[in-house]
């Protein structure tokens, strides 16, 4: 919403400067989003007269002038302008001026040889619009040396304010000066009253066919008026804020649409088919030819005044143009007319179209306004126009809007934590134009002003009450208490249109006054802010850092095809509105995401990277289908280093990173078993799952599919692996036993078996591990051998099995025994041979 | 034209797309291509009769061979696709390893990069800040429904704060018949913990958040905090002292100036902004006489509260909200919000956090 200074000081009485203004608009709740002072830019630039213009001696297109400046010799300007005459008085800058159509700051030159020592201006290169087509032609009695600023009356600065989606009144110059005045910032000025006296029948009359396209409208005509351009000073005002200004009767409709946030619209009698303007629903198929140059094709929802010969305007969203009115018009009718918010929302959204009416009508306008914006809007359409009035046609009637609400004045501190008198309360609701009903020492009760369709809203507290302006009802959850429902819904009856009021009063009075107030203590040493669950996240990404990892953030979608290279992608998980083709699809594994990661930084030159992220992984839109993973994706090669040579990562470096999470998180290593069966998206001979019993997948791992690398233009090594947070059991806190400090040294004993390539080495180890559990500490594999020396088809596994006596030294014998047993454990297991 | 030839055509086809689809390997398939297209190939020889046949008839015939040649090529590159693939699959079968050893004892060399995040650096920090103010952690799902989204925080479907927030739609309804999204706040959560438990209550909900817009300054994904206290005797001083409170810890600034302005949500009131103070050209914060419009906040909306059963007459409290990529941008003095996302493995090793650095406030954040 913009509005200069100037018409703000029409409808407020202030001695307040731009500052205070500006200040005050912010702090109460009117956004000022921007200040533009055309002054400021301008300032230097004075209306100059050309004395002489001779063609330049050098070039054809341009003209060599002598400028006066009303003081001083005359100057020597070049100038290309087409129009550029003696006599011409124009706009003049001389040199150090920054010229803000062209953003280049003004020197002193010499043009083919003449010397150019000031520039005038076209209205371009002032920033005032698009006209290029020559210098600025100013009136012959233009005072030469005067500031342009002054002459053309731009010092009135245009202020911008962001208006929240509850505050329609504030869609209006006299709202904001009612909020400013309320804020101690001067008086408002009251609307006045013009008396209007018909002198003929209305020309046209108004007709309701159908309630959802108005509940209330007025109109009248005005004859024998002629229509031209609006004065000057309505003009700068609507230049000043964007609009374009037309024609007078046009002009004032705009004038009081932003001045009093009451949309009008104006009808030339003279198109009007038949003598009937009817407010009902568009029927298929018809169209409307707007003001705005397009052709809207109209549905059976969209509300429209028709008449004889169909629709001739999108009901408070915009008019049409073949019923519009031009300079040729003798003859307009004024609508004024009450439209249901979310209709025009709806509607407007449907044909895009954003106009200042639909942005008042779908926030709510003043309900009781329209008779009196209508006589102003006569009274100042004959103003400038001449011609009489006609008798006020009307149809529907005034909305019911009138409500009252009460405030507690011990709410103040209760609610707000403010200090503020009852009298000030009071006072602040009496300025913004709530009256009081009844006082009292404890509360006032006020009447709700027909602009303030925010406050004390009709559905308030009720969850079967019918849909107000803004469709504020409650709505709660099918199984929630009874009781519970009713009790919350009671409470909200009495205590919002309280809470309305109480914003009223600390927006105004300011909520600088109210001093802060630190939480009360809730315990003197606070129980720990994350629970066991969400902690362990946070010590899963600490363990994938701590290994060299990159901790990353990655867009939890990516485009289908992509996704389903890693698992399915459901048609339930595609967005039905993505920014983009390639990020349409919620990602079954954030592996997806951190490898197409990894192949930008190959594709930057960082082809070694070790990235990981705990992000969702969704498998349907349920809140049991949302998972929480720890992944992470390690590409190319380990770097050249004289103590470790250069090498490929492979798939065990991957299940190192798997397993160091779920070691930190308090998974038993020993329960863990790997089986091969990981998912499409890995190599299917180089990965693994992780699991904790038969059935609980803790985890993923292995080389990435030389298909899925390929697609994603990964060219080197890659390795990925996922664990699945929410799989992993609670974590258990559970005193530990106190720990066996045997007095005796551990033993250890090296084994070296021979076994067909197929054998899991894992079973070999559990094997050895269970030859006696009372004895075997640990089983290492130290070492794993297959070439030429051995057998076709077989391997060595070489382990290396540590004792741990409990309850005395282990003699030879004792020892013999268990490795027996090992050997035993192990063939049997395994098929192995011991190698000599 | 004599009528031997489209059947010599014939011939060439049938045996050669036989040879194609009898060869076994991409070696054999390599040879079927050079006895068909090479330089003395069956196809070649057709093509070289064309300088024979009548000028008039030469484009007909010339078009027959090439549409010849032209269906062999297509069934070599498919048959290579599919040697390809099965070449593949074999080369995997033979490059399986033994996954069950156990590995290596550390992690690969290179490492000694990894780092944690800004973001969740921040998350971190701001959990401890307001741990120690007794709040706890809450997390809900991404994917949600509009009733927690927007309905039960009054906003309802044609409020015009419904159409502000460029919201992700996905296909379908859930149980209750609401429509799906993409969370484009953590403010649902506030419901959710309302609906499980009595207050009091105080909760943070940091995460991501989704909304359709992408520019420089606006990304689809971004993270929020959301912040919720239910009691009975909250009022909007505490508000503001847990604000301040907390932003002056959070920017380690113990004088940081901070103001209100009023403000509107649809699920508070009052409603504020909270701007603190700073230095445009610097960007340095606490210095300066310029604000900055930091987060958004209010008394719980009465709707609200009934809409989780609580009645506004007994419990009462405040709500903020917060992008967590801002208040990060400003205290790091990040300029842009897009690397956030790119893991850029050079901007993550500026930005990123020490693995081992704790997030407390006995050591200072």
């Amino acid at each position: 919403m913009k509005f200069t200074l100037s018409w703000l000081r029409a409808h407020l009485e202030t001695e307040a400067t731009l500052e205070q203004i500006t200040t005050t608009l912010s702090t109460i709740g009117l956004e000022v989003e921007g200040v533009e002072d055309r002054s400021a830019a301008l300032a230097g630039f004075r209306i100059a007269e050309v004395i002489e213009a001779e063609q330049h001696p050098n070039a054809d297109r341009l003209r060599a002038l002598k400028v006066s400046t009303g003081e001083g010799p005359l100057l020597s300007v070049v100038c290309g302008a087409p129009n550029a005459r003696a006599g011409l008085r124009g706009v003049l800058a001389l040199p150090g001026a920054f010229i803000p159509g062209t953003g280049i700051t003004l020197k002193k030159g010499e043009i083919r040889g003449v010397a150019s020592e000031a520039m005038m201006l076209s209205a371009r290169e002032m920033g005032l619009g698009d006209d290029h087509s020559g210098i600025i032609d100013l009136p012959a009695d233009a005072p030469i040396g005067m500031a342009y600023v002054e002459y053309a009356k731009l010092y009135d600065p245009v202020i911008e304010i962001a208006v929240t989606p509850n505050r329609g009144d504030a869609l209006s110059v006299h709202g904001v000066a009612r909020d400013l005045a309320a804020a101690g910032l001067g008086r408002l000025k009251p609307l006045p009253e013009p008396v209007i006296t018909p002198a003929y029948p209305s020309p046209l009359n108004w007709i309701i066919a159908d309630p959802r396209a108005c509940t209330h409208v007025l109109g009248r005509g005005i004859r024998g008026l002629r229509n031209g351009p609006s004065p000057q000073w309505l003009q700068d005002w609507l230049t000043a804020i964007g609009q374009r200004p037309i024609t007078a009767l046009v002009d004032v409709t705009n004038l009081y649409g932003i001045g009093l946030g009451r949309p009008l619209h104006v009808f030339d009698v003279g198109k009007v088919q038949g003598n009937t303007l009817t407010m009902r629903m568009a029927q298929p198929g018809e169209t409307l030819e707007a003001l705005n140059g397009k052709t809207y094709a109209l549905t059976p929802e969209d509300g429209v005044i028709a008449d004889a010969a169909g629709p001739e305007a999108l009901g408070g969203i915009i008019g049409g143009a073949p019923t519009g009115c031009d300079e040729g018009t003798t003859e307009c009718f004024i609508e004024c007319a009450i439209f249901d918010p979310v209709r025009i929302a709806l509607s407007g959204r449907r044909h895009a179209v954003t106009t200042d009416a639909r942005s008042r009508f779908e926030r709510g306008v003043d309900q009781a306004l329209p008779r009196l914006a209508l006589e102003m809007a006569t009274a100042t359409m004959i103003e400038l126009c001449g011609g009489e009035a006609s008798e006020i046609s009307e149809a529907g009637a005034e909305p019911d809007w009138e409500r009252n609400a009460t405030l507690r004045f011990a709410r103040l501190a209760e609610l707000g934590g403010a200090d503020v008198a009852p009298d000030e309360a009071v006072d602040i609701l009496t300025r913004l134009g709530f009256a009081t009903t009844h006082r009292d020492a404890a509360s006032v009760t006020v009447a709700v002003p027909s602009w303030r369709n925010d406050v004390a809203q009709a559905g308030a507290g009720s969850a079967s009450a019918s849909l107000d302006p803004r469709g504020g009802i409650l709505t709660q959850p099918t199984d929630l208490a009874p009781a519970r429902a009713a009790a919350g819904a009671a409470g909200c009856a009495v205590i919002e249109p309280e809470a309305d009021l109480i914003e009223e009063v600390l927006r105004i009075g300011g909520l600088d006054a109210i001093a802060p107030l630190s939480l009360p203590v809730a315990a003197t040493v606070q129980a720990p802010a994350l629970t066991p669950r969400q902690a362990r996240q946070g010590l899963a990404r600490r363990v994938m850092a701590a290994r060299g990892m990159m901790d990353c953030v990655t867009y939890g979608f990516l485009g289908h095809t992509t996704a389903a290279l890693f698992g399915d992608t459901p048609a339930s998980l595609r967005l039905e509105n993505p920014i983009a083709a390639d990020l349409d699809q919620m990602r079954p594994t954030p592996v997806a995401s951190l490898l197409q990661a990894a192949a930008r930084n190959a594709s930057r030159g960082h082809p070694a990277v070790a990235l990981c992220e705990i992000g969702g992984a969704y498998r349907s839109a349920s809140l049991d289908g949302q998972l929480t993973l720890a992944c992470g994706v390690r590409t190319g090669e380990t770097p050249r280093h004289w103590a470790s040579p250069a090498r490929a990562l492979d798939a065990f470096d991957a299940k190192g990173d798997a397993l160091a999470v779920l070691a930190a998180l308090g998974v038993p290593m020993a329960a863990i078993s790997t089986a091969a069966d990981a998912p499409g998206f890995y190599h299917p001979g180089r990965s693994g799952v992780l699991r904790q019993g038969p059935k609980t997948v803790l985890a993923t791992f292995g080389e990435v599919h030389p298909r899925v690398a390929a697609a994603l233009d990964l060219t080197g090594p890659a390795v990925a692996f996922e664990v699945f947070l929410d799989a992993i059991p609670d974590p258990k806190r559970r005193k530990k036993a106190a720990p066996e400090l045997a007095p005796f040294q551990p033993v250890r004993r090296d084994f070296a078996f021979l076994v067909d390539a197929s054998v899991a080495a894992d079973a070999l180890l559990r094997a050895a591990r269970g030859a006696d559990r009372a004895l075997i500490a640990d089983v290492a594999l130290f070492d794993r051998y297959a070439g030429d020396r051995l057998p076709e088809g077989k391997i060595s596994l070489a382990i290396d099995v540590t004792l741990q006596p409990r309850e005395a030294t282990l003699t030879d014998a004792e020892i013999e025994a268990v490795a027996q047993k090992i050997i035993a454990a192990v063939v049997k297991a395994t098929g192995a041979t011991l190698r000599g | 034209m004599s009528a031997s030839e489209p059947s010599a055509d014939d011939a060439v086809r049938a045996e050669t797309l036989a040879a194609i689809a009898g060869a076994a390997d991409l070696r054999a398939l390599d040879a079927v291509r050079v006895a068909s297209l090479g330089k003395s190939g069956s196809v070649t020889a057709l093509l070289k009769t064309l300088g024979s046949v009548e000028p008039a008839l030469r484009k007909e015939r010339g078009a027959a061979i090439n549409a010849l040649k032209t269906a062999i090529e297509g069934a070599l590159d498919a048959r290579r696709a599919t040697l390809e693939a099965a070449a593949l699959d074999a080369r995997l079968a033979a490059e399986r390893i033994d996954i069950t050893l156990p590995p290596r004892p550390h992690p690969p060399a290179g490492a000694g990069d990894g780092g944690i995040h800004p973001i969740n650096r921040t998350i971190e920090e701001l959990t401890a800040i307001f741990g120690a103010m007794g709040f706890s952690v809450v997390d809900g799902p991404d994917i949600e429904s509009d009733w927690h989204n927007f309905s039960a925080l009054n906003i309802p479907e044609h409020h015009p704060a419904r159409q502000d927030q460029d919201t992700f739609y996905l296909p379908g309804r859930d149980a209750e018949g609401h429509q799906i999204v993409l969370r484009t706040q953590t403010s649902p959560l506030q419901i959710r913990t309302m609906l499980k438990g009595e207050p009091p209550i105080r909760i943070i909900a940091p995460g991501r958040t989704w909304r359709a817009d992408h520019d420089a300054t606006h990304s689809p994904m971004f993270h929020q905090v959301e912040g919720l206290v239910i009691d009975r005797g909250i009022t909007l001083a505490h508000l503001k002292g847990c604000l301040v409170d907390f932003l002056r810890a959070f920017f380690a600034v113990a004088d940081l100036p901070v103001r209100f302005r009023a403000s509107y949500f649809p699920f508070t009131e009052p409603s504020m902004e909270v701007d603190i103070g700073w230095n445009r050209k610097t960007g340095e914060i606490g210095k300066g006489s310029d604000w900055l419009e930091i987060l958004g906040s209010g008394m719980v909306h009465a709707r609200v509260l009934a809409n989780c059963g609580l009645d506004p007459r007994e419990w009462q409290g405040f709500a903020f909200g917060m992008g967590i990529e801002r208040i990060t941008m400003l205290k790091h003095g990040m300029a842009d919000l897009r690397p956030f996302y790119e893991a850029d493995i050079r901007w993550l090793r500026h930005y990123a956090g020490d693995a081992l650095a704790p997030a407390s406030l006995a050591e200072g954040i």
